[in-house]
Formats: C-alpha cells, structure tokens, sequence
C-alpha cells in the first residue's frame, strides 16, 4: 500500500538523520582543524586532559542516544499495534543510578582540576603583577626593587595623556619604582602572582594559550597564579562585555627568559 | 427555562474589539500573546541576520540602514537577546499554548482570573513596545547584552545607547516581570483550584505539569528581577549605588558612586536566569512528552518519572545560578558547590531523554510534521545538553566561559529546542485554534531545512569557541587569533541565511492554511486529552454548561481489547 512505503520512506530518512549527526558531530571534534592553541602554562596540561575526558565520556552518551533514537525510529510498526507499555521501574531505576553514579564520577574528577588552579601553596619567589582594565586598554604594573605598591587613587590623579593612567599618587615613596607597562612581560617557568582590577566596568583577562580567564571586577582585588612553559607572544582577549571597544580590547603577554626579563625590568625602571 | 451563561464567559455577539482585543478569554488571551511573539521573533530573527552579515562582511551595505557600525551590532545583539529570552522563549510556550490549552486540558472553561490574564498581556504589549522604541531615542538602544552586567548598565557614560535607551530597557524588562508574576498567579490557582472533576493530579497531561511548574519558578525568579532591576533603576536615576563601588574613572571622569557590589546584580540577576531557561523549556518538554506518545500510539513511558524530573528540574534551577558566574570572583568554594548541583540536573533530564526514548520504543509512529519537529526537540535537546556538564566544570568554563562554545549550547539547548517546541506544537494545535489543518508537505520541508539548518549553524559554533573566540565581538579585526577564525563565521553566516530563509514556508504554511486549509474535524490526530472533545476552533464559553468528568489516565494509547487505539479522559 502507498502510505505503508511512504512511512517506510519518512522512517528510514528520519532514523538515518540521527545516525547522520551523531558521526558529524563525532566528525567534527576528532577534526581538530579548529581547536585549542598549542597549551603554554602549568596549568594547561590538567586543563586539556580534562577537556577530552568530557569529551569521551559526553561524546559516548551523544552518539549512542542518538543512534539508540534512529533504531526507535527505525523499528517504527506499521502492521500491527503499538506496544501498551506504561513503563518499567527497573529500567527507570538502574538508568538513573547509572547516570548519577557517572555523572558524579565526572563532577569530582572536574573538582580535582579546579582545586588544582586555585591551590592556597604558597607560591616561591614569584613575580607580582597588578593588572587594570579601563575602556579599552590593559595596564600591568610591577612594583618594582622595593616590592610594594604604591597607593592608587584613579580618581584624583589619573589624568589623561599625563602618563599616569592608574592614578599612581606622587606623594607615596613606595610607588616611584613601580612599571606601568601596556604589555604583560613574564619570565618562564616562574610563578606570577597576579592581581586583577578595573577602573570602570568590568573586564575579562582571557589568554586562550594558557587557558587563563579571569573577571576583573571595578570595587575588588582578584588574586590569580599563572606560570607560563613556553616562551613566545600570546594575545590577551577581553572577554566580559565592556562597550564599544569590547572587540579590540587586546594586550600581548611576551614570555621571556629570566635574564631578558630582569633586563626588561631594569630598562622599564630606567624609563 | 433558560439558564443564564456564566459571568466570565462571552457570548459571540460581542463586538470584535470586545472579542479578540479587550477579553478575558483565555483562548484569545492565548493567541494574543502568540501573536505578539510571531512580531518578536520576527525582529529578532531579523537582528540575528544582521549581526552575521556584519560579522562577516563588516562593510557591506544593508538597504534602508547603511553599513552597520560596531554600536550597531552591541544594539542588535542586546535587543536579539532581550526579544528572544523574554518575548519568545517565556512568552510563547507558556503564555501562549499555555493560556489556551492548560483551562481546556484541566476541563475548566476560564482561567481562575480572567482579568487578571488579560491585564497581564497589556502589559506585556507595552512592556514590548517600550523595548522596541528604544531603537529610537538619541543613543540608540542598550549594548550591554540581556544580561545588562553592572556597572556598564548602571552608568549613563559607559557608552552609547547606556542612556535613554537603558533606562527603557529596564522599564522594559520590569513591565514584563510585573505581567509574568500576574500571569504566574493565574496559571498556579487555575490548576490547583478549577481541575474538573476527576482531573486528579496524577492524571493530568504532563503538558499542564511542565505549565504549572514554570508558573511556578516564572512567580519566583520574576519577582527577584523585578526587585534588581528596580535597584539598577535607582542606581541609574537617584542616586543609589546598590551595584555601583567607590573611586570609579569613566572616560576619565569621576562617578560618584560607593559601597556598592557589582557581583550583587549578577547574583541576582542569575536567581533569576537560570529558573528562566527553565520557564523556557520545560513546556516545550511537555509538548514533547505529549506529542511523542500521540503520534508512536503509546502510553507516555514512566508518567510518575516524567512528573518527578519536571519537578527536579524546576527545583534544582534555582540552585545552581552561580555556574554562570565562576570566573566573576566568586569564591572557588562556592564555584564547586555550583558545580555539583548543576551537574546534578544531569539525572531528570537523563530521565526525560530515557523516558522519550521508551515513549517512542515500539510504537506505531505517524510521521506528522509536529512527531517531526518533537524527536528534533529531543535531538537538540540532547546535543545542547551534553555540553552542559562540560559547562558546569569551572576548570573547564574558566577556558569556555563568554566564548561562541557557550552560545552554540545555549542556542541548541534553549533557542533551537525551544522553538522546536513551539513548531511542533504549532502544528499540532493549529487545528484546535484556527480550525483548519496546516499543509503537511510544506511542513515538513520546512522541518527538514531548519533541523540541519541549526546543527550546520550550532555545530561549528562549538569550534569557534574551543579555538578561544570570545562572544559579543562587534568585529573580528581587533584580535589576531580571532581574525583567524573568519572562515568558519563565514560558513555559520551562510547556514543562517539558508535556516532563515527556510522560515518564510512556515510563515506561508501558517497564514495560508489559517484561511484556506482543509477544515479540521474536532480530533484530527485521534488524541485522549479534553481540548478534543470541543469542536475546532472551540465557542468561546469552553465547555459552557457542560463539565466534562474525567475516568482516565491521560495517555490511554493502544490499549489491547479496544475498537479505536485511543480513550478519550472523559470516556465512561
């Protein structure tokens, strides 16, 4: 009978666009033609490794729903009744602790990697930035030989074109040594002990290549640890919504060895 | 002896200003909103093409607005966002089909306060066109995104459209969540109080579970909005400084604010976001579960399971809002704690997807153009999902949070399922409302393009932001790396044209068969639940005198030893 090949038709189309996804998708992320940059910082590593366990584990339940759909699809009746089934309490109840039992297997070995980043070890010898986001431009500020901060008061003496974006306060002894720099210099394999504000709205550091992202939040002082592997240049990237020039609110990170960056920080202090 | 009609229901004879603009009947109640939704998807639609165009060929010129400017595109991008979250997304699925059908379902006649619904669409008509005027005012509108973060949104001088057109933003958006705990009010009472007889709880349609639930959540996380956006108001216009800290420079001026915390409106703000995405989709759920075990012929498999995930679901959204915020500064403690209830949610919507599955298993599926566009709910559903749990990671959200791999997954999860909802129930309930079958074939052409339409927009997304591309990047030119990346947004910009394009043969398919469609018989899809016991369309008093009794579960598909494979609820 015609309508009997036309569900035939529509069922076996319908059941083959699921298989269809599921090897795109699959497709699309071993593809890796558009992907991470290659990592360069401590954390990185965990990071990635995490990344392709959630990947494996999520990817698995993506294809096998979706060709367990196609096969339900597929065995569609055409001649004879549905099944009355009301449901099955073992089924239900074997699925849900399966999937509650992997799920938080996922979540905590996630935890693991997140305790990682935000470790409280006290850092050795580390490198202190300070960085400022302002409509649209990023300051790092080192505090130079004597270590200390100088006091900041952006409303008082952050004048434009008058070489003091960050409001450093003349009068304070602690902040003639301190660098402003417009770019993040950093010496390899060294902890940098960073510290994040913003003057206006709120900002987002994200450097893709050491998988770094962190708010910078007008009213607070975030404290962040990094430690970059490789030497090179890496683009910084707004990414919090911060106005107009959200888009080209960019800063380079330079990744350095110990002895350029000593000599960087003796050239800055020269300035 | 005549009886005389009940209060609240019209009579025919009422003028057409008194029937289809100022009633209180729901059912036109319902099309009203569904109408103001087809004029917001419309501009919204029509903001997302735009912004891809632009993305990709930032100098080109649009006819009637010129070449489109960064200040332009942040615009869009706020004004896409706010119309599709607020005036599709919660409009439609529940203020909508839910206005319509949940009273017929229940076997009431009206809502529990017919007044009260029609007040709650008035308002959110003008809630809707105090949006779409900010367009107009000096400035232009809002490019703070529909999140509108503090203090970009709370200072006038952060940037173009942060004045005028933020103000009626919020006006905007506090209407609306005024006419949403209204309308909340309305749908709780109506379902608790006015089931007709026999309607126990437990053999309710899971479409009126999934419209009772979001009531629910859509009463508490509007309220809480309703607050924060009252605080930016003040904080904007008298002086306040709720979300506003001390010692701030604003293009090199001073703002005179202090003491305020700009993470307090992003707590609040996210109280109310998350249960949104809930309000969103968990009607389309409904419609889903109802759909697939109409068209395979079956009883919905594990009805108890599906009310105890909608529940779970519903519950477990208002505590997980902090996963949009662990890269904000919040403590790491408190992202972890996030992390485990967000992945919690994991379980009931593995229990949907399991239930939909044992829905279709073995049934005697009709490929209808709402089955087709329920399993590609279920599909998108699924993908969007999935990456859910990798979003609930903070390790992992640190790297993914505010790039194009979260947007793919809340536009697959939330957008394009949503909407899918909406199609398929459109297509189902069309017959009930407009009296006339919509054209199958048409229907499922349309089905086809829009399904591998989104997965060839979504898809590649999810690269764009592993690759690192940050969202809400008005060019490409600023970033190196993100330059890089301009042939794949030039591939999605093509799939959109295409998917876009496609949805001009539902608009021909919707308004041609609304005139000139077959007529519809009062059950054309042989289904149990009470709207179908009324003529196609119904008369606007309901069931009028009659109060249907109800003997049955709502899903009796295919029960052996019957004449027809279906039991109306009211059958003796």
């Amino acid at each position: 009978m015609a309508w009997k090949s036309q569900i035939k038709t529509e069922k076996t189309l319908l059941a083959f666009a699921f298989v269809l996804i599921a090897v795109l998708g699959i497709h699309l992320f071993t593809l890796q033609r558009w992907w991470f940059p290659a990592p360069a910082a401590l954390r990185a590593a965990a990071i990635d490794h995490q990344f392709m366990t959630a990947l494996w584990f999520l990817g698995g339940l993506f294809v096998a729903s979706h060709i367990l759909f196609g096969v339900a699809i597929f065995r569609a009746r055409t001649n004879r009744p549905a099944a009355c089934v009301r449901g099955n309490w073992r089924f239900e109840i074997t699925w849900t602790l399966l999937i509650a039992a992997l799920f938080f297997w996922f979540n905590i070995s996630g935890g693991r990697v997140w305790s990682q980043i935000n470790s409280h070890q006290p850092l050795i010898d580390p490198i202190q930035v300070e960085i400022t986001g302002a409509q649209f431009q990023w300051y790092f500020r080192y505090p130079g030989n004597d270590s200390t901060w100088g006091r900041t008061d952006a409303q008082r003496f952050a004048k434009a074109n008058e070489g003091n974006p960050l409001g450093i306060d003349p009068d304070d002894p602690a902040g003639r040594d301190d660098i402003v720099s417009t770019s993040l210099v950093l010496p390899v394999n060294r902890d940098a002990d960073l510290i994040l504000r913003a003057q206006d709205v709120i900002h987002s550091v994200f450097i893709p290549a050491m998988r770094f992202k962190q708010d910078a939040v007008p009213g607070m002082e975030i404290h962040a640890r990094l430690r970059p592997l490789q030497t090179g240049t890496f683009e910084i990237a707004c990414s919090q919504l911060c106005g107009l020039g959200h888009y080209r609110m960019r800063a380079a990170v330079k990744v350095v060895s110990e002895e350029e960056f000593k000599q960087w920080l003796k050239k800055q202090s020269a300035r | 002896m005549q009886e005389p009609l009940p209060i609240t229901a019209q009579t025919t004879r009422a003028g057409f200003l008194r029937r289809y603009l100022f009633t209180t009947d729901h059912k036109i109640i319902g099309l009203q909103y569904f109408f103001l939704s087809l004029a917001a998807v419309l501009i919204g639609t029509v903001l997302s093409l735009l912004m891809r165009i632009h993305l990709v060929w930032p100098r080109a010129a649009i006819p009637f607005l010129g070449q489109i400017k960064p200040e332009n595109y942040l615009a869009f991008l706020t004004m896409h966002g706010t119309l599709m979250v607020f005036f599709v997304l919660s409009t439609v699925p529940q203020n909508g089909f839910g206005n319509y059908f949940l009273p017929l379902q229940l076997g009431v006649s009206e809502m529990a306060f017919p007044r009260l619904n029609m007040l709650g669409f008035w308002i959110t008509l003008i809630a809707f066109l105090v949006l779409v005027a900010a367009f107009f005012v000096p400035g232009g509108a809002s490019l703070a995104g529909w999140t509108q973060y503090a203090p970009l949104s709370a200072i006038p001088a952060s940037g173009p459209g942060q004045g005028l057109g933020t103000d009626l933003w919020l006006t905007s958006i506090g209407l609306f969540s005024i006419a949403s705990v209204l309308s909340a009010i309305n749908f709780i009472t109506t379902t608790i109080k006015l089931r007709t007889t026999g309607m126990h709880w437990m053999r309710m349609p899971l479409t009126c579970w999934t419209w009772f639930v979001a009531a629910v959540l859509s009463l508490l996380a509007f309220s809480i909005l309703l607050g924060a956006v009252l605080l930016l108001l003040l904080d904007r216009n008298a002086g306040t400084s709720f979300f506003v800290p001390g010692g701030l420079l604003m293009s090199g001026r001073p703002v005179e604010h202090s003491g305020g915390s700009p993470l307090l409106w992003q707590h609040l703000f996210w109280f109310f976001g998350h249960p949104e995405v809930y309000i969103a989709v968990l009607p389309g759920m409904g419609v889903t579960s109802h759909l697939l075990s109409v068209f395979s012929r079956k009883p919905v498999f594990g009805y108890r399971a599906m009310v105890a995930a909608t529940i779970a679901i519903g519950s477990l959204g208002f505590m997980v809002w902090g996963h949009h915020m662990f890269v904000s500064g919040m403590n790491p403690y408190a992202g972890f704690a996030f992390s485990v209830l967000t992945t919690a949610i994991a379980v009931p919507s593995a229990i949907k997807t399991f239930n939909w599955l044992g829905t279709l298993w073995g049934g005697s599926i009709r490929f209808t153009t709402p089955l087709l566009f329920s399993v590609g709910f279920v599909s998108l559903f699924i993908t969007g999902g999935l990456t859910g749990p990798i979003l609930a990671q903070p390790a992992l959200d640190m790297y993914l949070h505010d790039t194009y791999f979260v947007v793919a997954h809340f536009h697959l999860i939330m957008a394009m399922a949503g909407l899918f909802a909406v199609f398929a129930a459109t297509h189902f309930w069309f017959p009930k409302m407009f009296g006339r079958m919509m054209n199958e074939r048409l229907g499922k052409f349309h089905f086809w393009i829009t399904f591998l339409g989104a997965y060839a927009i979504f898809l590649p997304m999810h690269l764009l932001g592993l690759a690192g591309h940050p969202r809400r990047y008005a060019e490409l030119t600023g970033v190196q790396y993100v330059l890089a990346l301009a042939p794949l947004q030039r591939l999605i910009t093509i799939a959109a044209i295409v998917t876009i394009s496609a949805q001009l043969l539902f608009l021909v398919n919707f308004f041609w068969s609304m005139f000139k469609g077959p007529a519809a018989s009062p059950n054309p899809w042989d289904c149990t639940s009470l709207e179908w016991t009324l003529a196609s369309p119904p008369a606007s008093d309901g069931f009028g005198r009659r109060q249907p009794v109800v003997n049955h579960a709502p899903y009796e598909y295919s029960v052996p030893g019957r004449e027809t494979d279906f039991r109306m609820q009211d059958a003796s």
